[in-house]
């Protein structure tokens, strides 16, 4: 599990860590230093080699998104899920708590599922990104998708691009999940409509079709 | 009314996918945040850091000078009050002379992107005259702090409810034994995982708006209002909504501010809260304090009930008015209660206010009802399921507080939940002392809820609910109704319907989200009225539909209208279904004879309820019943409570779509979990929210949930659509009692305070141990209990 829900780094009286991103007007590209300690193991934000400054003000990147390569202007302090949903406009991403609490903003780096409201977009320009919009294609889903409509694992689909994305970087990683990798590899995408009981037999039901 | 006397179903009572599953499975789904406009401005809201503040000044020149701020508006310019209910209306668009809860809105900015926005915001200049604020309930009642709002009469009381049906006193005489205890419930709130959004374009003088709401008439009325705009002239559209569970069932701030924005910027502007800011909007689950009085005779009967709730309803009105009534009314099932007292009050706070919460009212009381049964059956030595059966109500019977009811299956829901789960083997077992560590326990708890209210909010005597049915040239067919669906699948409720009367393939039928310009009115998605009303009236436009083409059938193939069946996109005769045509030529051939094919249907509840005051508040035209069983493990040296399992028994009357309803009683029973073991939605002393946020307000992972066997029990009522009754509501109230009731029975105390949180479990077993049994006193000095005091004041003021 990529996704990290440490909640001790939130208290009311600190800045959270949401706006301490924001803060930042400059930013390295594979590093970010001064968010390390708050962002914790989120694996998104994980220094890589050749940093290059950026910033500050509005730079230039290219994205790798769905297998195209896609060309934004942003600002260095723009979160992935702001930058997929606002600038590229692919809205299966969905915003729900921008702390890394709810998983809805869940996309895939390279094959892992991160919250992308915690993902700084710049940090990406290097990763395969995989969004709601890249799984399946136009005339077929992937089973993933199809078996939460068979098994109505989804009540207001607000939490399901996220589910469904969490769900695909565990059966690419492991075909033959147990029932305790399905239950954590989703643990930490929260649906308040409480349709876990149907996410995990949807799971089940592909995972035996694999 | 017309009903449908269509028996054998093609499309009814099969577990079929929603319609809207591919959409929201491949992320196009647009919820009101995913759509863009151009030149769209983003605005944002300024709150209050106080209390309760007299507004002094408020100066928005630098906001409005910054670069990139569009419009500007503080709380005078929209002075009309507004609230949904029309004996309630206490709430502007922006706090105007003053501010009633950390969070209320002083003003509000569009600008060209969020973080000059914000940005704006900071800039604006508020002085503040800081006022004492009442925090609490016991505040509510005290003269010497000022008042929340002028129009109340004794300090901050905002609504008092007394009603007695038959002579308690009596009652309590007659009985073998009277038990009276105090019951907490401590607020929580619904956390649906959009955040509320509104995007409004102002064009042309007229307002288009696309919103998060549940109840897209209930704005249309009150966006009029406010702006002082014909409703004619102002387009609700209700996009696809991450749900509500009824935090989403009245008008916003954010509603008229992006409305007011753009009328005054010239450019669309969309206002989504922060995680922060659904915190604050709230009108969740308000806190109760609750003293509740029975008498029982030696066999276990009822001879009376009274009980007293206070109400800690936050700042403003809300639904507050029909929640103090439901904080009583539904005492009087699914038992059968000869006599009845009830006392409430609900005050005003300086915090979000609260309102509907997935079982508005009745949650509450239900706790406290339910862990007063146990307490009798132990000590009548009466199993508690048995104490149950013999108390429950039958089906077409009137309560004493003239509640007619038609389909009842609350002894088919304890029969089955009982012998599904090996209660009788397992409760006695559990109940034994023991040493160990991990103990297990079986709780049970009934319930009911209504299927939609006997009375609109609005009130008039027009339908609840309207449906438009339209036939086009290649058969297809479009459901346009008012309903929100928002989540539970009540558009796909429509598609089913309409597809299994008229023979078509569900997808054959569109559904139109609501929209104003397009959607006949339903009243919107609260007190799971739904498929019972908005399900009646789309019977009843695609009965019409069907009559016409089943005439041209008849013609054609000469065999009578009664003969004949639809299916499969064919109409056929019964008797020899080969003799059949197909559905699109029958819909031209009766397009061609009687012009455009379209038709309406509408429903509104029969005339039902007694005629005392307040008898409007808790008629419904049926009733749903459930039974829980909890199964826990409680570790005792952590004080964690574990629910292993809980069995869940839901009478919805018939299942239109088995897999949707156990879908809507796995909800409901995640959501009454999470009540009982972790919510809180609490301040600080100065009325600062606690845990605004999903990290901090704890709510259930797939990690926390339970295992859940749905029981569908199917009573089949007379007046609901095929049979059809509420789904979405009714199975959570038990969940919560079902697991009190459960600990008591592995560890011997009583939590008659909610959370049950380790520290409370602890405190609990701590004070066992002192007293050397667990006589149910214990939770005595938790948090929240003390209704007996307040009631003693209350009575001498």
């Amino acid at each position: 599990m990529s996704k990290n829900h440490n909640d001790s780094s939130d208290k009311p009286s600190n800045p959270s860590r949401r706006s301490f991103m924001k803060g930042f007007g400059v930013t390295s590209l594979g590093a970010v230093a001064a968010g390390q300690g708050l962002i914790g193991s989120l694996e998104a934000c994980a220094p890589a080699t050749g940093s290059k400054t950026l910033g500050p003000g509005i730079v230039p990147v290219t994205l790798r998104v769905n297998g195209k390569n896609v060309r934004v202007n942003i600002e260095p302090s723009a979160t992935l899920a702001e930058v997929l949903h606002e600038q590229i406009g692919l809205t299966g991403t969905k915003t729900g708590c921008d702390r890394g609490a709810c998983g809805a903003c869940t996309v895939l780096l390279d094959g892992k599922a991160v919250c992308s409201c915690m993902t700084l977009a710049v940090d990406t320009v290097d990763q395969k990104i995989e969004t709601i919009e890249g799984v399946g294609d136009d005339k077929r889903l992937h089973p993933i998708q199809q078996a939460f409509i068979e098994s109505d694992a989804m009540q207001c689909g607000f939490c399901t691009p996220g589910m469904v994305l969490s769900c695909k970087a565990l059966l690419d990683a492991n075909p033959n999940p147990s029932d305790s990798d399905i239950r954590k590899a989703v643990s930490g995408n929260l649906c308040r409509c409480g349709t876990y009981p149907k996410i995990f037999q949807a799971m089940k039901q592909v995972a035996q079709l694999k | 009314m017309i009903k449908s006397e269509k028996k054998n179903f093609t499309i009814i009572g099969k577990s079929l996918p929603k319609i809207e599953g591919f959409e929201k499975a491949n992320g196009s789904a647009l919820y009101t945040d995913d759509i863009m406009l151009p030149n769209m401005l983003i605005g944002k809201i300024l709150r209050s850091p106080h209390p309760h503040a007299i507004i002094r000044k408020v100066n928005t020149e630098k906001a409005e000078a910054l670069p990139g701020v569009k419009a500007v508006m503080v709380g005078a310019e929209l002075p009309e009050l507004y609230g949904v209910l029309p004996a309630s209306q206490d709430e502007t668009a922006l706090a105007i002379e003053k501010v009633r809860y950390i969070g209320d809105g002083v003003a509000a900015v569009a600008a060209v992107d969020e973080a000059t926005a914000e940005k704006a915001c900071e800039l604006i200049e508020v002085e503040y005259e800081v006022l004492k604020p009442c925090l609490t309930i016991e505040d509510g009642f005290r003269a010497d702090l000022p008042k929340i709002h002028e129009h109340t009469k004794q300090a901050n009381v905002m609504k008092e409810v007394h009603q007695e049906f038959g002579d308690v006193e009596e009652g309590f005489a007659e009985a073998d034994f009277v038990m009276e205890n105090e019951y907490f419930f401590e607020g929580n709130t619904h956390v649906p995982l959009e955040p509320h959004c509104a995007l409004s374009q102002w064009a042309d003088n007229k307002l288009t708006i696309w919103s998060s709401t549940q109840t897209p008439h209930y704005l249309h009325v009150a966006l009029a209002k406010v702006l002082k705009m014909p409703r004619s002239h102002i387009r609700v559209i209700k996009p696809h909504i991450g749900a509500g569970y009824g935090g989403k069932s009245e008008p916003f701030a954010l509603e008229f501010c992006s409305a007011w924005l753009s009328k005054k910027s010239g450019r669309p502007v969309k206002i989504l809260y922060t995680r922060e800011e659904v915190f604050y909007a709230h009108r969740g689950r308000q806190p109760m304090k609750m003293i509740l009085k029975t008498g029982h005779r030696k066999d276990g009967s009822i001879t009376a009930i009274h009980m007293r709730t206070f109400l800690d309803g936050g700042s403003f009105g809300s639904y507050g008015l029909v929640t103090t009534y439901y904080s009583g009314v539904f005492l009087t099932l699914p038992y059968k209660v000869p006599r009845y007292k009830f006392d409430a009050f609900r005050i005003y706070t300086n915090k979000p206010a609260g309102g509907p919460k997935r079982g508005h009212g009745a949650v509450q009381p239900r706790f406290a009802m339910e862990c007063q049964m146990d307490k009798v059956a132990e000590k009548l030595g009466v199993d508690p399921i048995e104490l149950r059966l013999r108390n429950a109500i039958e089906p077409n019977t009137m309560t004493i507080n003239s509640f007619r009811v038609t389909s009842c299956g609350i002894k088919e829901c304890l029969e089955r939940t009982r012998d599904k789960s090996l209660f009788k083997e397992k409760y006695p077992s559990y109940k034994k002392p023991s040493n160990k560590v991990l103990r297990k326990g079986i709780g049970v708890a009934a319930s009911t809820y209504i299927s939609g209210a006997g009375k609109s909010i609005i009130w008039n005597d027009m339908p609840h609910s309207g449906v438009q049915i339209k036939v086009d040239r290649g058969g297809g067919v479009a459901v346009f109704c008012g309903a929100s669906d928002i989540g539970q699948g009540s558009d796909s409720m429509l598609a089913y319907v309409t597809a299994e009367i008229l023979g078509v393939e569900v997808s054959d039928v569109h559904v139109c989200q609501t929209d104003t310009h397009l959607t006949p009115v339903d009243l919107g998605s609260y007190s799971s009225r739904v498929t019972f009303m908005a399900g009646n009236a789309c019977i009843e436009a695609a009965e019409k539909i069907k009559d016409k083409l089943f005439e041209m059938a008849s013609r054609k193939l000469k065999v009578p209208k009664s003969d004949l069946d639809c299916g499969k996109r064919l109409i056929f005769s019964k008797t020899d279904p080969m003799i059949n045509m197909d559905w699109v030529e029958a819909a031209n051939m009766a397009e061609t004879a009687y012009g455009t094919i379209g038709e309406t249907g509408s429903y509104k509840p029969p005339k039902i309820g007694g005629k005392y005051k307040g008898a409007g508040a808790g008629p419904s035209p049926s009733y749903s019943f459930s039974t829980h069983i909890a199964e826990v493990t409680v570790d005792t040296e952590t004080g964690a409570v574990t629910v292993e399992k809980i069995w869940s028994a839901h009478d919805c009357g018939r299942a239109l779509n088995p897999l949707i309803v156990e879908g809507q009683i796995e909800g409901s029973v995640y959501m009454g979990v999470g009540e009982a073991l972790f919510e809180e939605h609490i301040f600080f002393k100065n009325g600062l929210h606690k845990n605004p946020s999903i990290l901090e307000y704890k709510i259930p992972t797939i990690l926390d949930t339970p295992e859940i066997e749905s029981i569908i029990v199917e009573t089949i009522d007379p007046e609901g659509p095929f049979g059809a009754k509420e789904a979405g509501e009714g199975p959570l109230h038990a969940a919560i009692p079902a697991i009190a009731n459960a600990i008591y029975n592995a560890v011997g105390v009583r939590l008659d305070s909610t959370p049950f949180t380790p520290e409370k479990i602890l405190k609990a077993l701590e004070e066992k141990e002192l007293a050397g049994n667990g006589n149910g006193k214990n939770t005595k000095k938790l948090r929240g209990i003390g209704a007996r005091k307040l009631a003693e004041q209350v009575t001498s003021s």
